[in-house]
């Protein structure tokens, strides 16, 4: 049976790793590499990193640093931030990374999304939206890690990158970002029925239960969280202990048999 | 031993390398079709859309020199995901609908590759994630130390229909039973991706260079 996936996120800025709060006040949590590194060696299911200021820049993505974060990492690793061209999703993938997230490129060019999964195959694109709003008003998306309104309405968005060829949706609530109260359940849920592809629920994770609840209530087939690894003693083992607690299916440690011939 | 990773310009190789280095093995990084001649054994990594890595593999002469080193020579040789498809006759991957002119694939082990939703499976596609595996025979080869039901991670939405159901060396649960992993002869393939599975993946690689037919 397919497990249900713990990621941590890592956010990166320049030089290290910083959380913010609804995508503001960003604090600085320490270097990039250790983290890949410790997250490696604790086995998680699978990392997500992303530049945050690489879309500002215009410069090509930090191919270099990727390369160093990926040399040491054996579990699947998506790399965000930056990407707007093709050479740029080859690159990535050749420096380590198995799955590419894409955010504002795709407003100004869905076609873009067509390409890479022609390219490189749908299971290598990872559709990155942040959004806000609220299951009353709806949901609109947010270009430039959330600066900029796009008047886009999530639910027909995700149905056009699914039509385009993403292979996973990656939703974001901005005003759940590193507050810790819990994902928006009726959004990921609202994604989840809109689409066939996987969502893996991001925004608002503080504690296990959250986590429990946007894949049994929302049916998110992964759950992304930084705050609550960053700034509390929770870790990803536990909360894969605690899923499991409620029925839901996670991947155990791999243990060796012993030799019998 | 020396371990030639096909380098035909498709796909993270930087993982695989990776892990391969991590167990010693010597591992290089082929360019060339021509110098898998010089290798004992032979990775072929695949991401992507399999007309497209097909054609690479084709037209860089890729196709012959395999043919020459793997049913010639006998050298082992172990597909990765796209790389395991590669080794059928055909996949309907990358045909156009209602055209029958499907991409050619090394033809190593018989059978073709085919959309999972086609297979029957109603769940979300791609199929993306850790899940269980369970090989055909208990003990020995691909599988040497590995318990059933050990989680390798998947990431891809078309599997291997192999003609012969003697060439199944494992399979996955996912909406349908598909086949996770092909072995003929000293031909081996992968639907999952062991160099992105952590410790269980590299027991994998390992068991593969060292080929411990216990």
């Amino acid at each position: 049976m397919l497990k249900a996936r713990v990621i941590p996120t890592l956010l990166w800025k320049q030089y290290g790793l910083v959380k913010g709060v609804g995508f503001d006040s960003w604090r600085r949590v320490g270097p990039v590499l250790p983290a890949v590194k410790v997250y490696n060696q604790r086995e998680v299911d699978e990392l997500i990193l992303v530049d945050i200021v690489a879309h500002d820049s215009g410069d090509d993505p930090d191919f270099e640093s990727i390369a160093e974060f990926g040399q040491d990492c054996f579990v699947p690793l998506t790399v965000g931030g930056g990407v707007t061209r093709i050479e740029h999703v080859q690159r990535m993938l050749r420096s380590g990374a198995d799955k590419v997230a894409v955010n504002t490129v795709a407003y100004d060019r869905p076609e873009f999304v067509t390409e890479i999964a022609r390219r490189h195959g749908a299971q290598c694109v990872v559709a990155s939206i942040d959004v806000r709003g609220s299951h009353r008003d709806g949901w609109q998306c947010h270009s430039h890690a959330g600066k900029v309104p796009t008047g886009r309405d999530v639910r027909a968005w995700v149905r056009e990158l699914e039509d385009r060829g993403a292979g996973e949706i990656l939703i974001t609530s901005i005003d759940r970002d590193g507050t810790m109260t819990g994902y928006d359940l009726p959004l990921i849920e609202a994604v989840v029925k809109e689409v066939k592809i996987p969502v893996i629920a991001s925004g608002g994770a503080g504690n296990y239960r959250h986590m429990v609840e946007a894949v049994v209530q929302a049916g998110a087939s992964a759950v992304a969280a930084a705050s609550i690894f960053h700034f509390t003693e929770q870790t990803p083992a536990e909360a894969k202990a605690a899923l499991a607690q409620a029925g839901v299916p996670v991947r155990s440690s791999f243990v060796l048999e012993a030799a019998a011939c | 031993m020396k371990v030639g990773v096909l380098d035909y310009g498709v796909g993270n190789l930087g993982s695989v390398v990776q892990a391969l280095q991590e167990l010693r093995v010597v591992t290089t990084l082929v360019t060339r079709a021509m110098d898998i001649h010089g290798m004992d054994a032979l990775i072929l990594p695949g991401v992507g859309n399999f007309a497209d890595c097909a054609r690479v593999l084709e037209e860089g002469g890729w196709f012959a020199a395999l043919r020459e080193e793997v049913q010639g020579a006998g050298k082992p040789l172990l597909g990765v995901c796209v790389g395991m498809q590669l080794l059928a006759d055909y996949s309907t991957e990358g045909t156009p609908t209602g055209s029958n002119a499907h991409a050619s694939g090394l033809g190593f082990v018989p059978g073709h590759v085919e959309h999972l939703r086609v297979q029957g499976c109603d769940l979300r596609v791609p199929h993306v994630g850790w899940n269980a595996v369970a090989p055909q025979s208990s003990r020995g080869g691909l599988f040497h130390r590995i318990p059933s039901g050990t989680d390798f991670y998947f990431v891809h939405s078309y599997a291997f229909l192999t003609a012969d159901p003697g060439d199944i060396l494992a399979t996955t649960e996912y909406g349908i039973r598909f086949t996770a992993a092909v072995r003929r002869g000293k031909v081996w393939g992968t639907q999952f991706h062991p160099e992105k599975s952590s410790r269980a993946g590299f027991q994998l690689l390992s068991n593969f260079i060292e080929n411990p037919e216990c």
